[in-house]
């Protein structure tokens, strides 16, 4: 095995270039966001947020350099390992950890708290990463794929005992990975298709027409396919399921969803019913967004997150100060530094040579991918309020460091693929 | 086996990018009411508004000034932890009262429960300071503090008028779109007819807030800032002494003083009686009061001086001497038999000269007098020379000032009413007329109609020997200030100045050996003035004086009216010579008339 002295050769500059852009944007935007113009403040405060990220941004800087220097076989070979003490954290979690805005997912160091939760997704990945590597996995095996869905399912149950139902909605991302790596396409199209049943059930409210829709497409299935009784059977049977899952909409909101998710849910079907309670939160960000025009208020200029309107304006609804001082133009560049990151990182996991790295690689990206398509979607209005920050720019540290780590481990991995086994 | 998937996912996050781009697009750029919210969350237009001018009187004495007034809003909202019992306590209302207000309050269509809405109103400056240490215990009531209207005197409230809220109807029809609902408005007398002047000009300031409500700086640095711009003083022409003491002399009874300074036209007093407190219509109890006064049988809430329209009676006979003469159909040296067998008359005398019948007030001689005017024989028909010699009598009298608005700076002044041939076509449905029909007109009687004010300015007219400047209350607007334009301007009659010196000597000889000599005549000065005695069958005359005085460079010019007080020479001359005195040398020194005045037992 080669010695490689000069790593910083071989780590993938373009993705450290969009991680140095986003993490400074995030931090300019924490400080616009809780600017106080009568306040004599300045952005390296350390009373402030953003003084406070900065440190966080140093510290991930530290970070970044100890993942360079750790052999690159370390994260494969103790991703199990890693992923057993995460779980034993998440489920002391509830037990020793102080609670901060309702969940408790912190546990504390001294002063300082952290979640265990963000550091379980980059954890988790490896441990999938390396399953899916494994010799002898086949993602068409049963027996494999319940042992995918169980590495995920652990931390879900876990954190959703924390009460964090947005972190643990992440974790549900990995379906994107087991995809690509083979799983058959079924299980994404039964759960989309689920999905937008669901929040059509919600739009219209007579469900007859959805009744009379779903009979109409089995009659022209029926029609316009091969006639064969096995064929016909399977259509009209899940003819009949779907229709059970419209009449049990109804019961699944008010009876499975507890109140405030059942607002959240009754918010994005239609925003305007009570914009000073439940629907605040979208209102405001909205609000705050849709007045910052083409260009934008500028720079430290917006009224709507500075004078908190908008709530939780520096952590995950930071989107909001970025579409209300920069405008159109700042969003655009932002959404698309995102799609830059991510489609990189895509281009990255695709150039791996072992399983190991390239399922890693996907993780990487579709986690990114859940945080930017959630959190966005849910400022403006086109997903239900699930409080997950805006990787890089949302204030906090365990968050920045935690996708940070789940970044660079990927540089890592990428800057020694010329080394890691071939197991395709 | 997994080809594509690499690029179904890649098209999935740019897509999900491009639906959000799309969404941002709609809600940035093309939707322009988020912009227009975050405005209305963030920017808070606060109202400063202007004082309202103040109103002295001619010496520098307030009259009208504003005093501050509070009024409790509550943001229901904001209202945390409320003790209704130590609220009663502190703003001294009952329970019930309370929960009434609560009750109201919440069925008001524009009520909100983020929005200060009113809770009590127009408390004044010593309730205030009762609760004012103690609002803080009670979150979410605020002050507002605003001014109102006060009074340094319990005088000259229809001149002064009243300000209240814009009505509805206003509000709709102002075009100027300065006001805005709530706001006052003067409602009558000056406070109406200098509502421009006096209101000021409203100021405003764009304040940024946080969610809390809290104060976060000027919006733009005050870009758009206004200061507000008080309303402009105005100094008017009332002596508020002698306002207050014609007041006082006219307490019970039913009728008008204008007092003029002639060379200005500047009003001295103006008194209608009876009157109202004008501090009754200010502040809380505003509504309440305006109820009472409004449906008084007595109708304080109608000027006389300038609302009440009456017959001229027997003071006409100086207009229609001095017509004739200019009309050169008789000469001051002209004589005329009492003959009284078509009109009636007092005994006493016969076959008088002009200044003889003018003191003595024959109603024969005029009658004579309006004939040969009437009838010049510049035609044939008799009918066509009665129009003919009408329409110059009109034109004539008309240049008195009689028979149109005389545009003083009040409103709802009336005009009165001088016949014209036109006016006779009318009234007799175009049968034919002459002189035989309308010659009651002659004495003051038939159909005339004058206004005190305008008799007023009749004597300010002699005074001035032919011309007469518009009666107006206020002299100057702002410190050192004009009047309006129009009220600068002196009005000529008809009339040869010369013809003036007449009637003047007669009203003299009025006032010193004719109908006026007991009451009207004053020590060291000489009055010129005129009785009137105006049939109101079937009730008493009203009692009418004109005078001025003195002869010589006139000060005050004045016209009384006494309704239903029987003659001229009694109440309204008294009324009217006391005015006179009290204007001149600052105190009456004869008791027994004012006691005659105050005791107001004129018919016996």
């Amino acid at each position: 095995m080669r010695r490689d002295d000069d790593i910083s050769g071989s780590l993938d500059w373009a993705t450290i270039f969009l991680f140095m852009a986003l993490v400074t944007l995030g931090w300019l935007n924490i400080f616009a966001a809780i600017y106080d113009e009568t306040a004599n403040q300045t952005i390296w405060d350390l009373s402030l947020s953003s003084g406070r990220q900065l440190m966080f941004i140093a510290a991930s800087a530290v970070i970044v350099i100890a993942i360079i220097i750790i052999d690159v076989r370390f994260y494969e070979t103790f991703a199990y390992l890693f992923y057993g003490l995460i779980l034993i954290m998440l489920f002391l979690v509830p037990l020793i950890g102080k609670e901060v805005g309702g969940n408790k997912a912190w546990i504390g160091i001294g002063s300082f708290g952290v979640q265990p939760s963000e550091f379980a997704k980059f954890i988790t990945a490896l441990a999938v990463a390396k399953y899916i590597g494994s010799v002898g996995f086949k993602m068409d095996n049963l027996r494999n794929q319940a042992m995918l869905f169980l590495m995920i399912g652990l931390p879900i149950i876990f954190i959703q005992l924390q009460k964090d139902t947005g972190t643990a909605l992440v974790f549900t991302s990995f379906i994107l990975v087991f995809y690509r790596e083979g799983m058959s396409p079924f299980i994404l199209i039964v759960g989309i298709c689920a999905a937008t049943i669901f929040v059509l059930t919600l739009l219209i409210p007579n469900q007859l027409y959805l009744h009379a829709g779903i009979a109409l497409t089995l009659a022209g299935l029926i029609y316009f396919g091969k006639k064969k009784f096995k064929r016909i059977a399977i259509l009209t049977i899940g003819a009949l399921l779907i229709s059970g899952v419209i009449e049990s909409v109804d019961y699944v909101v008010n009876n499975v969803l507890k109140p405030h998710q059942q607002n959240r849910v009754k918010v994005l079907v239609n925003p305007d019913i009570d914009p000073l309670g439940v629907g605040w939160n979208v209102t405001q960000s909205k609000i705050a967004i849709g007045s910052g025009g083409f260009f934008g208020k500028g720079f430290l200029k917006g009224t709507q997150t500075k004078f908190d309107f908008v709530p939780k304006q520096s952590t995950d609804f930071i989107f909001c100060t970025i579409g209300e001082e920069f405008g159109w133009f700042g969003s655009l560049v932002v959404v698309a530094l995102f799609i830059a990151l991510m489609l990189r990182v895509v281009f990255l996991a695709e150039r791996q040579k072992s399983r190991f790295a390239r399922s890693y690689g996907y993780s990487v990206a579709c986690i990114l991918f859940f945080h930017f398509a959630i959190n966005i979607g849910m400022t403006i209005g086109l997903f239900p309020v699930i409080g997950i920050p805006l990787p890089f720019f949302s204030y906090g540290g365990s968050s920045l460091w935690a996708f940070t780590i789940l970044l660079f481990i990927l540089l890592k991995l990428d800057a020694h693929r010329g080394e890691m086994l071939q197991r395709i | 086996m997994n080809e594509g998937r690499r690029e179904v996912l890649q098209l999935v996050f740019v897509l999900v990018g491009i639906i959000f781009l799309v969404k941002l697009f709609f809600i940035q750029v093309l939707d322009n009411k988020y912009a227009e919210l975050a405005d209305s969350n963030a920017i808070l237009r606060q109202v400063e508004y202007p004082f309202r001018g103040l109103i002295t009187d001619r010496h520098g004495k307030l009259i009208v000034f504003n005093t501050p007034e509070y009024d409790v809003t509550v943001i229901l909202k904001d209202v945390k932890g409320f003790d209704s019992a130590k609220f009663c306590s502190v703003f001294e209302i009952a329970r019930e009262e309370l929960r009434k207000r609560f009750k109201e309050m919440k069925a008001r269509r524009e009520f909100s429960s983020v929005k200060p809405t009113l809770f009590i109103d127009q408390l004044s400056n010593e309730d205030f300071a009762k609760i004012q240490d103690r609002l803080d215990e009670f979150s979410g009531f605020y002050i507002e503090a605003r001014t109102t209207r006060a009074y340094s005197t319990h005088a000259l409230a229809n001149a002064l008028g009243y300000i209240s809220e814009i009505s509805k109807d206003k509000l709709a029809k102002d075009e100027s779109k300065i006001y805005k609902q709530g706001d006052y408005i003067g409602q009558s007398g000056i406070e109406s007819f200098y509502e421009e002047q006096l209101r000021g000009k409203r100021g405003v300031q764009f304040k940024l807030r946080n969610v809390k409500g809290i104060e976060k700086g000027s919006f733009k640095n005050g870009a758009y800032d206004t200061l507000s711009v008080p309303g402009q003083d105005l100094i008017s022409g009332i002596d508020l002494d002698l306002q207050q003491y014609g007041e006082m002399l006219m307490r019970g009874k039913s009728g008008s003083i204008a007092a003029i300074e002639p060379s200005s036209g500047e009003v001295l007093a103006l008194v209608s009686g009876p009157s109202y407190d004008p501090t009754l219509l200010t502040g809380k109890n505003y509504s309440s009061n305006f109820r009472l006064i409004s449906n008084d049988s007595m109708k304080p809430l109608f000027n006389r001086p300038l609302m009440a329209q009456y017959r001229p009676g027997s003071i006409f006979k100086i207009a229609q001497a001095m017509t004739a003469l200019q009309e050169g159909v008789i000469t001051p040296e002209t004589r005329f038999r009492c003959d009284k067998t078509i009109i009636g008359c007092h005994a006493g005398h016969d076959n008088l000269d002009l200044r003889g019948a003018i003191a003595n007030s024959c109603n024969p001689y005029f009658f004579n007098v309006l004939r040969k005017m009437i009838n010049k024989n510049v035609s044939a028909s008799p009918f066509e020379d009665s129009r003919i010699g009408l329409a110059e009598w009109s034109k004539h009298i008309n240049s008195f000032g009689f028979g149109s608005r005389l545009g003083i700076d009040l409103p709802n002044e009336k005009e009165g009413l001088i016949p014209t041939p036109a006016y006779y076509d009318r009234a007799y449905n175009n049968r034919p007329w002459k002189f035989s029909n309308i010659y009651s007109i002659a004495i003051g009687e038939g159909e005339n109609l004058v206004v005190p004010i305008q008799m007023a300015n009749f004597a300010a007219t002699i005074a001035n020997r032919g011309y007469y400047v518009i009666p107006h209350l206020i002299k100057s607007i702002g410190k050192d200030g004009k009047p309006l334009p129009q009220y600068t301007e002196r009005h000529y009659t008809t009339i040869d100045s010369s013809y003036f010196r007449i009637a003047v000597d007669a009203m003299q000889e009025v006032v010193e050996t004719g109908t006026g000599q007991y009451r009207a005549r004053l020590a060291d000065i000489v009055v010129c003035g005129k009785t009137g005695t105006v049939q109101n069958d079937p009730f008493p005359a009203h009692s009418v004086f004109i005078a001025f005085a003195p002869r010589e460079n006139p000060k005050i010019a004045i016209s009384v009216y006494v309704e239903d007080a029987g003659q001229g020479a009694r109440a309204a001359a008294s009324i009217a010579s006391l005015m006179i005195e009290k204007y001149l040398f600052g105190k009456t020194k004869r008791q027994f008339i004012e006691d005659y005045v105050l005791v107001g037992k004129f018919l016996d």
